[in-house]
């Protein structure tokens, strides 16, 4: 065996109209943690689906030990040693989690799958990794993280000399990342390499031994972990200096209750219960917490997308009941769902479509659209933001990420809200368009609107909150004013009612 | 949650059993020392009853530590209970019904009638169920049913029928006509496989294509010199006897084949389904499909595999049908997919792909047949029966979907 136990040399892949990676190279050391780093629309997915054989290279060579491998299919890539933990997870939901685990390679005895000995594997392969889950228990029943874990378990079982993580720890709670460190360092230990890729700066230098920066499907550079700081990374991914993440304040929030929420509770004893809030004029409300601390949950009940058992809502210092989503609009609330590709953005209809959708009836007249107000209004709402599209007709799915999150403001922006909830407003872009969604952000509230932001991420939720609710299994554990919050409050809140 | 009660599993199986000894001893009862005429078989139909109660019952106390050693009655399990078996529940209330109006609805014959009735539903609604599983649909199932039925029946006529499909043909063994049959039909899944796997085309409109092409070529076949669309009648004996022949004559008026033969072959597609790693990959194709791709499926083969075995089903289906009914036109099975898609619906197969068990499938074409059955039974109009059909697919599928609504 040679240095590396995986070069990719020159990898290029062109998709119709982009080219994806261009001459990108990566060289992993058995038994090393290499991060994977780059923005959002970088290609390090792409590159990663190339080795694992769910897109075929255009150019370059994959050499695995020492061979040249020409990779076609999943179930090669995992017969040659590399084993993959996916980005978007999609347990299949109706099945056991055991039958997700083994499934392509179920343990046989004659023709029939072996039940008994599929139920023993698991439950080896769950003692390993310290993991406390049944394996005969359907796997839409598991929470986000378990689901997270289970994927993990099934990366780890196939014995690969190379596991690609794709964001992991994407669902995962602090604790349940130290133990997945602890099992890559088992793993590291037996020399399997790790390819990790995250967008937390502090895990990946904490647990990197390398680094490759990849910025616009190509290759930056790789340098050992020790040797980069979480600033140098961002100006390598950004390719310019990144001194300030966030943009300048100069507006401070009126005293005006504009919203007002009293012990708001769900029907679901494991949902929010007891919610109370109040938000301002002109202010960024912030909510934190960790997954699954019913956050979502409490925004999509304002807007009257989840049932709500009891409490009450007051706008403008009037009680209203949201039974759906027109009386939410009726009322001036607006929400950014958490879910972009899922529950926001119409793929295949054109940036036009997306734009006015929500606001369509303003460009009626009796039922019939009216084609130039529909232009009109998304042109000026798009150029407000600075969408980047080539034009008004571009189906939405050949937009970045960022852009199409800066559309769906631009949506909902159109039916003039005075109160817009955002829910995790840049998951999944990159770093200049979160500081355009920031700066949009600050505008609207200068116009004296209001936001709530969902925000899982911790300088985000500190850098651009007025105020930060926390909020934890279902409850608010406290209200932190900008001045007073800093990391450690949020998380002591965070985590104050967990056994 | 009020009025929760916990109630040890050895004490609910114990109901179980003390309530189906009750019946069985009843049963003999009635049958030995209270007869009259007026009961039918209803006191044979009591002692079977108590019969599975107390045999449920003792499984419980065996699987105690496997399903759990406590039972809770409250509000909610009451709830899912019901919503779980609420269409079995309307179909017992049915048949009640259905015995106050015409008590002659009690007999052996009547069930035997049933299950016979529903074999050949059965076969084909096995079938179909696969194409379901991995979100997808089959609508040429009916017209390869017919194809099967044309097929197997133009070889099998008798020497001295006037009007022969070949009038030269000699007697041929029957597992010839079968063989030619079924591999037709296997042809024709081929084709619908192929175009949903390589094309990734999706299964209803590929089905479509298929199903207008099957009946154009049967209706070709069925056209060919010297037959000119004559319905294909005179068929031999030992062909007829696959559909017709009942065991024990005397009992009820004799169990027919087509029961044991509707048996066996769920028996195997229970067992391809749930032991086999193609039965495991359906489920997870239809789970989800890129997880299945990128755990190493062979999505492709699987593809190709589920079509084919359903066409094969479908073949013997026909084959049986044409059997049962000593002849064929090329009508046969006409809208059978429809029917077979509703039963599975109705077992609670899920359209959304993923979902669904075999007990489901064979409840669901039970109780269309005991519907269409029952309903003929206490003269009720054909045109009612087809309403009252409707009403009952709409309200079991929405009732099985209540159980994952959730927000």
């Amino acid at each position: 065996m040679g240095e590396y136990v995986l070069e990719m040399n020159n990898i290029t892949k062109v998709f119709p109209g982009v080219k994806a990676l261009d001459n990108v190279s990566l060289k992993v050391r058995p038994g090393s943690v290499h991060a994977l780093m780059g923005e959002n629309g970088a290609g390090k997915s792409t590159l990663m689906k190339c080795l694992f054989g769910i897109y075929q290279e255009d150019g370059g060579e994959i050499i695995l030990d020492g061979k040249r491998e020409n990779i076609t299919s999943s179930k090669q890539a995992l017969d040659l040693g590399v084993s993959m933990i996916h980005q978007e997870l999609h347990p299949i939901r109706f099945r056991p989690v055991m039958e997700n685990i083994w499934l392509g390679r179920f343990p046989m005895m004659g023709i029939a799958v072996d039940k008994k000995a599929m139920i023993r594997k698991t439950k080896e392969l769950f003692k390993e990794i310290e993991l406390d889950i049944n394996p005969e228990v359907l796997a839409g029943s598991l929470s986000a993280s378990n689901l997270q874990l289970v994927e993990i378990a099934k990366a780890v079982s196939y014995n690969s000399k190379i596991i690609i993580m794709d964001e992991p720890t994407s669902s995962l709670t602090d604790n349940e990342t130290e133990h997945l460190f602890k099992i890559i360092r088992q793993l590291k230990a037996g020399g399997c390499a790790i390819i990790y890729i995250s967008h937390k700066m502090e895990e990946i230098l904490k647990i990197a031994d390398e680094v490759t920066i990849m910025r616009d499907g190509q290759y930056v550079g790789t340098w050992p972990a020790g040797e980069l700081t979480t600033d140098l990374i961002i100006s390598r991914m950004v390719g310019r200096d990144m001194t300030n993440r966030f943009p300048p304040r100069t507006h401070t929030p009126g005293k005006e209750v504009v919203l007002k929420v009293t012990d708001l509770c769900s029907p679901l004893k494991r949902s929010f219960q007891h919610v109370s809030f109040e938000l301002h004029r002109g202010e960024i409300l912030g909510i934190g917490g960790l997954v699954g601390a019913q956050r979502t949950e409490v925004v999509e009940a304002l807007f009257g997308l989840r049932t709500i058992e009891s409490g009450e809502v007051e706008k403008d210092g009037e009680v209203f009941k949201v039974k759906s989503v027109q009386d939410a609009k009726r009322h001036g609330i607006a929400l950014l769902t958490e879910e972009r590709r899922a529950t926001g953005v119409f793929g295949i209809l054109s940036v036009l479509d997306n734009t006015v959708i929500a606001s369509q009836k303003n460009y009626a007249n009796k039922g019939v659209l009216q084609k130039r107000k529909r232009v009109k209004a998304a042109e000026e709402s798009n150029r407000q933001l600075n969408v980047k599209t080539p034009s008004l007709e571009t189906l939405m799915q050949n937009l970045s990420g960022g852009n199409q999150q800066k559309v769906l403001i631009a949506r909902w922006l159109l039916t003039h809200p005075d109160i817009l909830i955002l829910d995790e407003p840049t998951r999944g872009i990159d770093v200049g368009a979160k500081y355009e969604i920031y700066t949009i952000m600050l505008d609207l509230v200068k116009q004296g609107k209001s936001i709530i932001m969902i925000s899982s991420e911790m300088p985000e939720l500190l850098g651009i909150s007025d105020r930060i609710m926390v909020m934890c299994e279902g409850r608010v554990s406290g209200v932190l004013n900008r001045d007073e919050a800093d990391q450690i409050k949020v998380m002591q809140l965070a985590t104050k009612f967990a056994q | 949650m009020q009025g929760e009660k916990v109630i040890p599993r050895q004490k609910f199986a114990l109901i179980y059993i003390i309530a189906g000894s009750i019946l069985f001893v009843l049963g003999f009862i009635l049958k030995f020392l209270l007869y009259t005429k007026k009961m039918y078989d209803m006191p044979w139909f009591l002692v079977g009853i108590g019969a599975c109660l107390g045999i449920y019952g003792g499984l419980q106390i065996l699987n105690a530590n496997r399903i759990g050693t406590d039972v809770v009655i409250s509000r909610k399990t009451v709830k899912t209970f019901l919503t779980n078996y609420a269409i079995i529940l309307a179909l017992l209330v049915l048949v009640v019904i259905i015995i106050f109006i015409q008590p002659r609805f009690m007999q052996i014959r009547v069930l035997l009638d049933i299950m016979t009735q529903s074999s050949t539903r059965l076969i084909i609604a096995l079938g179909i169920c696969f194409t379901l599983l991995i979100a997808g649909t089959d609508l040429s199932a009916g017209r390869m049913v017919g194809l099967a039925a044309v097929i197997s029946t133009s070889m099998m006529q008798t020497a001295d029928y006037a009007n022969r499909f070949y009038p030269g043909l000699s007697q041929i063994p029957v597992i010839y006509a079968i063989v030619a049959a079924v591999v037709a039909c296997l042809l024709f899944g081929v084709l619908n496989g192929f175009l949903v796997a390589q094309f990734d085309m999706h299964p209803f409109i590929a089905t479509l294509a298929v199903q207008v092409i099957v009946f154009g070529a049967c209706s070709l076949y069925f056209d060919m010199p010297p037959n000119h669309s004559q319905p294909i009648g005179g068929i031999r004996s030992d062909f007829t006897i696959l559909g017709q022949f009942k065991f024990f004559k005397g009992f009820a008026g004799g169990i027919s084949i087509l029961i044991p033969i509707a048996l066996l072959i769920t028996a195997i597609i229970w067992f391809v389904l749930n032991k086999t790693v193609f039965g495991k990959n359906v489920y997870a194709i239809g789970g989800n499909r890129e997880a299945a791709v990128v755990s190493g499926v062979n999505v492709y083969a699987t593809i190709m595999g589920i079509f084919i075995l359903a066409a094969g089903l479908y073949g013997i289906g026909g084959v049986l049908e044409a059997a049962r009914t000593a002849g064929a036109t090329n009508n046969y099975g006409n809208g059978y997919e429809l029917d077979a898609i509703a039963a599975c619906v109705v077992g609670g197969v899920s359209l959304n792909g993923g979902v669904g068990k075999i007990g489901g499938i064979v409840s669901g074409v039970l109780i269309f047949t005991v519907i269409q059955y029952g309903l003929q039974f206490i003269n009720v109009s054909p045109m009612w029966q087809q309403i009252i059909k409707g009403i009952i697919i709409a309200i079991a599928v929405a009732i099985d979907l209540s159980k994952y609504r959730k927000k």
